[in-house]
């Protein structure tokens, strides 16, 4: 599988089955704690459930990436090594990760295992990922989502690794892994906790007039007219005014889900070996509609066929959509 | 207090546009009034701003150095363009003076060569600074949202290693950065196409909730907290800690006269209750966290509790 491998979400053993069955190469999931940038209620894996989503995996041809991508703070750090060991005995076919001194735990410790550097560790230049190349033997990045083609097609010549680039799911604005609004209002940290606007602390509030404010930990990240659809209040996507902008506007950027379906075949000529889908905390059925339409445009463009895109676009229909940074570089 | 003493104050790099003369002017009073015994320059944030002022680098530390201050230049926090490789790597092929690195990227130019690792490098762990000593960094500057207790064990395992270890007492903490630059898209613009605009806001531009709470702070491509991060309370158990050195970072504030009260603080000419207020005076209305440091929500303001 050397071309446009398709990368795909599993939060929960239901879902990892379902990506798996509609034809993911790989899956990529993680334990129910800090380990992970996604440390949800409710999703991620039990040791004993990642080690039959493992067999089952296995058995049918995909691999199981395990995400240990978040930064263990000072005295905290076993818990990234338990994590990683137990990764290993139960036949991870790779690792993904952020923290240096994890890399070179895993490097050291466990030399065999294949290392992917997470779009946590923010490596947005050849030299960067060639760091994490040359010292803990990475073999393949998940690029930022802050790169054109162009750019992407100039980094892979100057690589000794494989590039994965996320395709479709949240559009996350700030460089990830250097991103502490959410621990600024709520005390819990999106690199050592694996937490981004938590739902426990969102609040809902409709006022006389009809309209919806949307809270987090008590702060309005947005408020909505009685004709608009509440959003959640992700703090990176809500609306704030400034002296010059009184009326309230998108600071950083609407709340826009990223599709680049239109741009896959751009992707493979530029080097990208394989495509990540965002999402473990979507549904089972989010998955499989996501995973089957991908899967289908991939073999398509891989076979030389027109890829029926109308099906992708259809996946984000009713949302705003974007190609983000990947198609010009006014995005920035 | 013989540890109290050797701690060092530090000024952070500048994080904002300020114009050539407004940084000449700025410099000059830190070497001729301020307490503070290291300080950082060069461009962190935006490496479209450089051109401004990196030709005032060589007579900036000049000046820095003759007021016998140590000098170190910090490079850039982003590195994705050319213009940002290169800048990253020219500075790292410098000997002199001290380089502070904030990008994988000027790791990888720096080489074994001794550097500093900045505070966008994520040195969030014992583990990872006992990687980064053995690759030459002489010094690390901890995450500004690490909490106390990992703050302690992070400065004991870089004082084991030899290494000088960095917290941020005061000023705006970087809470983001990203691709697209905020003060642009503010004002309908575009990065490549920003007209600067970014000058406009000397201690970043401030945003506010729709309920009128000012929350955040943009500052080109990166988002700030509205709060002044004040560690000033924390401070003797910071050094009580083995962290050595104190940043603060520049606001539009009479920077010298603070690093004055973190000065009297740690010399222990000044109580913690009149040191507290001094420093909110001169922060004028603007609010003081240091949730951060108590595991709490960054921008709360916790109380220190009653020693035992």
């Amino acid at each position: 599988m050397s071309l446009a491998e398709l990368i795909c979400p599993a939060g929960t053993p239901a879902a990892l089955r379902t990506a798996v069955d509609v034809g993911a190469d790989a899956v990529y999931c993680g334990f129910q704690d800090a380990t992970n940038a996604r440390n949800f209620p409710g999703l991620n894996f039990t040791p004993d459930e990642l080690a039959e989503a493992v067999v089952y995996a296995h058995a049918r041809g995909t691999k199981v990436l395990l995400a240990l991508n978040t930064y263990p703070p000072a005295g905290k750090v076993d818990l990234w090594r338990q994590a990683a060991d137990l990764g290993v005995r139960l036949g991870v076919d790779a690792f993904i990760l952020a923290d240096m001194g994890v890399a070179d735990y895993i490097a050291r410790t466990h030399p065999q295992a294949r290392l992917h550097l997470s779009v946590q560790a923010a490596a947005s230049s050849p030299e960067a990922i060639r760091y994490y190349c040359e010292h803990f033997g990475v073999r393949r990045v998940v690029l930022p989502r802050i790169l054109t083609i162009p750019e992407i097609r100039q980094i892979k010549r100057e690589i000794p690794c494989e590039i994965e680039t996320f395709i479709f799911g949240n559009h996350g604005l700030m460089v990830e892994g250097r991103c502490s609004l959410t621990n600024y209002l709520t005390g819990q940290s999106t690199n050592m906790d694996g937490v981004c606007s938590p739902a426990g602390d969102v609040e809902y509030t409709r006022h006389a007039d009809g309209a919806m404010s949307s809270r987090l930990a008590g702060f309005t990240i947005d408020r909505f007219g009685p004709e608009e659809k509440a959003g959640y209040p992700t703090i990176c996507k809500g609306r704030y005014t400034a002296p010059h902008r009184p009326e309230g506007y998108y600071a950083f950027e609407e709340p826009v889900s990223l599709n680049l379906s239109r741009l896959l075949p751009e992707l493979i000529d530029a080097g990208v070996h394989a495509f990540k889908i965002e999402g473990r905390q979507r549904s089972k059925s989010y998955v499989r509609g996501v995973v089957r339409a991908f899967r289908a445009a991939v073999d398509d463009i891989r076979a030389g066929r027109q890829a029926n895109m109308a099906d992708l676009v259809a996946l984000t229909e009713g949302q705003k959509q974007t190609q983000g940074a990947f198609e010009t570089k006014k995005w920035r | 207090m013989a540890v109290t003493e050797m701690t060092k104050l530090t000024l952070g790099p500048i994080a904002y546009h300020w114009s050539a003369g407004t940084r000449r002017d700025f410099y000059a009073r830190i070497a001729d009034e301020a307490p503070v015994d290291e300080v950082y320059l060069g461009e962190v944030i935006c490496s479209k701003r450089t051109p401004f002022h990196e030709s005032d680098l060589p007579e900036t530390i000049d000046r820095l150095e003759r007021a016998g201050k140590r000098v170190i230049v910090s490079t850039l926090a982003e590195v994705m363009l050319t213009r940002e490789r290169k800048a990253t790597a020219d500075l790292a092929a410098m000997e002199t003076p001290e380089i502070e690195v904030n990008n994988a990227a000027g790791l990888y130019a720096r080489g074994a060569r001794p550097h500093r690792i900045g505070p966008f490098m994520n040195a969030y762990n014992e583990v990872t600074i006992q990687w980064m000593a053995g690759q030459g960094a002489t010094h690390v500057c901890l995450p500004a949202e690490l909490p106390g207790p990992a703050i302690a064990v992070a400065a004991r395992a870089a004082r084991d290693l030899g290494l000088g270890v960095e917290v941020q007492v005061f000023g705006r903490a970087s809470l983001a950065v990203s691709a697209r630059c905020y003060h642009a898209r503010a004002h309908g613009r575009t990065k490549d196409n920003c007209q600067f605009v970014c000058e406009q806001d000397a201690d970043g531009m401030p945003l506010s909730t729709r309920d009128d709470a000012p929350i955040l702070r943009v500052n080109g491509i990166q988002t700030q907290s509205e709060s002044y991060l004040d560690l000033l309370p924390e401070t003797p158990r910071l050094v009580a800690d083995g962290v050595t050195h104190l940043r603060l970072m520049p606001q539009v504030v009479d920077m010298a006269a603070v690093a004055g009260v973190f000065r009297a603080v740690l010399d222990g000419a000044l109580s913690a209750g009149e040191a507290d207020a001094r420093l909110a005076a001169l922060c004028d209305g603007t609010g003081l966290s240091n949730g951060f440091y108590h595991g709490a929500a960054g921008y709360r303001r916790i109380a220190m509790a009653a020693p035992a």
